[in-house]
């Protein structure tokens, strides 16, 4: 596609490119430098001759240790890996089943149901929190993992119905009317035929469902207020800050052990991410 | 005849009738259906339709929950400089930070689109990562860069030869870092959802306006944008939605601060419902969100259904 000598091609595209995709980085790499910066260094001022930004010469690994052994942030790696995993699957199941049935069976409410559950994705949880707090509250679920393991699905089974439906109408009839010329029952042939097939478009549902829970902030600030019970990003941002000025180490080792695993599920599976966001989008 | 005896025998000639297999068939295969969206129905019942309408109930309760006081938490908001701020912040930012992510993902887009093949998968990958990690914690980060006096920020701007700047504690410069961090973020997925969309353009299209003498800005204007003209507007509807719900950036980088000016609708219904416990008045502040995005979803859905039309 692009036209023009090896000179041009670099001055017009992979300069501005490198250059743009290297301040989207910066953020992390930042981090990166801080969470192995010994304390001496980080609160040496900018306008110090030996202030060196991007790098640093004697990286040290205190601010980890100080991390795992001072605070509860193993704690909190649990809790936001249990809270997830569980609300993936409970979203994941509910959105296999109901995305099967508004793709595959025609029925009267379907049409209806499929633009409700699109109406209930473009809900922002910041409409909702101050309701929900109340309702968790009514069922006695504030600060137990139970308060986000159901309020995530709210969120997260709109997004995985969505997306399966789209996945489903991608699956010839055919597939599935040949098995049941050979005997299997609906549900034999939806389980055998039609979900193995949509194994990616599972995978895509399940790896967005997990880091959206992952990710979550709102509700996990809401709702948990004891400092064991809360999640990575929440135990972050609330436990970390302190009073005293040394704090930024640990601060951004924390920031940046608590993406890690979002990134390295990202890094794995970078085609599912792109498959999950276009098909969600497009309808 | 009256209509409900009609009713009657067409139920009792339904009953009767013999050949009712394909009929009993639908009508199960409804049942089947209605059983499988079962567990949906149920979650979006109960923790978004019934939140969402007591919450309208609980903005129109005094602050101590006890006595029904109609409109009068939205009459008071109105009346509060503060909360206009919060209006004007909340507009601002969704306005400049949707615009800016549409036209910096459409460059991207279509730079990554015009790289070969093999590279673009890479660049995507990379430019996507920003979108995936948890914003609030990327945001701690962001914090740490726009600390005044040990960051790398104020330092480089230095070196150009520019004036260090207060980022977080003055207002103009707090509501510049905010709604830079929102682009920062939201830019990625411009970019995919605008490459994909210039995937699915023709490329004959391309090729015979070249034959027929098109220069790149002229197919840009002319094929490319109308093209994408329908998932241009749907992906800047959804965003409008996404963004003026912001919470964790503004929550992580300034809780509203310096002096409130930087909250938007969903900070100050924290710090008002949640924070300082009047929870009838934050329900009020989030409800003034609905309006616009009713009128996005309105529109998105429309898109969505023009272009699957």
């Amino acid at each position: 596609m692009i036209e023009g000598a090896r000179w041009q091609r670099w001055l017009y595209f992979y300069c501005p490119l490198s250059v743009f995709v290297l301040g989207l980085l910066f953020p992390f790499y930042w981090m990166l430098v801080t969470t192995f910066r010994p304390d001496g260094e980080l609160y040496r001022p900018w306008n110090r001759a030996n202030y060196t930004p991007f790098w640093t010469t004697n990286p040290t690994l205190e601010h980890i240790y100080y991390l795992f052994r001072e605070t509860l942030f193993s704690a909190w790696l649990w809790n936001t890996m249990f809270i997830a995993i569980v609300s993936t699957l409970i979203s994941v199941f509910c959105g296999l089943l109901a995305g099967y049935a508004l793709a595959r069976l025609r029925f009267r409410l379907a049409g209806g149901l499929g633009t409700s559950i699109f109406v209930t994705y473009l809900v922002p949880p910041t409409l909702l929190f101050i309701p929900l707090a109340d309702v968790i509250r009514t069922f006695r679920l504030a600060d137990t993992p139970w308060a986000l393991i159901l309020t995530y699905p709210t969120f997260l089974i709109p997004f995985c119905t969505w997306l399966l439906m789209g996945y489903f109408k991608t699956i010839p009839r055919e597939l599935e009317e040949c098995a049941r010329i050979d005997g299997a029952s609906r549900i034999q042939a939806m389980l055998k035929i039609i979900f193995p097939i949509a194994t990616p478009g599972i995978l895509s549902a399940g790896i967005f469902a997990f880091t959206l829970s992952w990710n979550e902030f709102i509700y996990a600030l809401v709702f948990i207020n004891t400092p064991h019970q809360k999640t990575v990003p929440v135990g972050v941002v609330s436990e970390l800050i302190r009073g005293d000025v040394f704090f930024w180490g640990p601060l951004m080792a924390g920031a940046l052990l608590g993406s890690i695993p979002v990134a390295m599920i990202y890094s794995f599976f970078v085609e599912h991410y792109v498959a999950g966001l276009t098909g969600s989008v497009k309808g | 005849m009256s209509p409900n005896s009609t009713a009657v025998d067409v139920a009792a000639t339904a009953r009767v009738r013999p050949a009712r297999s394909l009929r009993l068939r639908l009508r199960s295969r409804s049942a089947v259906a209605v059983l499988m969206c079962l567990p949906l129905l149920a979650l979006i019942g109960g923790l978004v339709a019934y939140p969402f309408f007591y919450s309208i109930y609980l903005s129109m309760l005094n602050k101590r929950e006890t006595a029904f006081v109609g409109l009068a938490n939205f009459a008071y908001l109105t009346t509060r400089e503060t909360f206009w701020m919060v209006v004007r912040m909340s507009f601002l930012f969704t306005f400049l930070a949707v615009f800016w992510k549409a036209v910096l993902g459409f460059t991207l887009a279509v730079v990554i689109n015009a790289l070969p093949q093999r590279g673009q998968r890479v660049w995507r990958g990379i430019s996507l990562i920003p979108w995936v990690m948890p914003l609030a914690l990327s945001s701690l980060g962001w914090w740490w860069i726009y600390e005044p006096t040990h960051s790398a920020l104020n330092w480089v701007l230095v070196v150009v030869g520019i004036s260090p700047k207060p980022w977080l504690s003055d207002p103009f410069w707090a509501k510049f870092s905010v709604i830079l961090v929102n682009i920062w973020y939201g830019t990625p997925f411009f970019m995919i959802t605008y490459l994909a969309g210039l995937k699915s353009i023709p490329v004959e299209l391309y090729e015979s306006s070249a034959i027929d003498g098109a220069s790149a800005p002229q197919r840009l204007r002319y094929i490319t944008l109308p093209m994408l003209k329908n998932i241009i507007a749907v992906t800047m509807l959804f965003s409008t939605i996404v963004t003026l719900a912001t919470f964790d950036i503004i929550r992580v980088l300034t809780r509203g601060g310096p002096r409130q000016t930087t909250h938007v609708f969903g900070t100050y219904a924290f710090e008002l419902g949640i924070a300082t416990g009047d929870v009838p008045l934050g329900a009020a502040v989030s409800l003034f969100m609905f309006p616009i995005l009713a009128v996005s979803a309105f529109f998105i859905l429309r898109g969505i259904r023009q272009s699957t039309a």
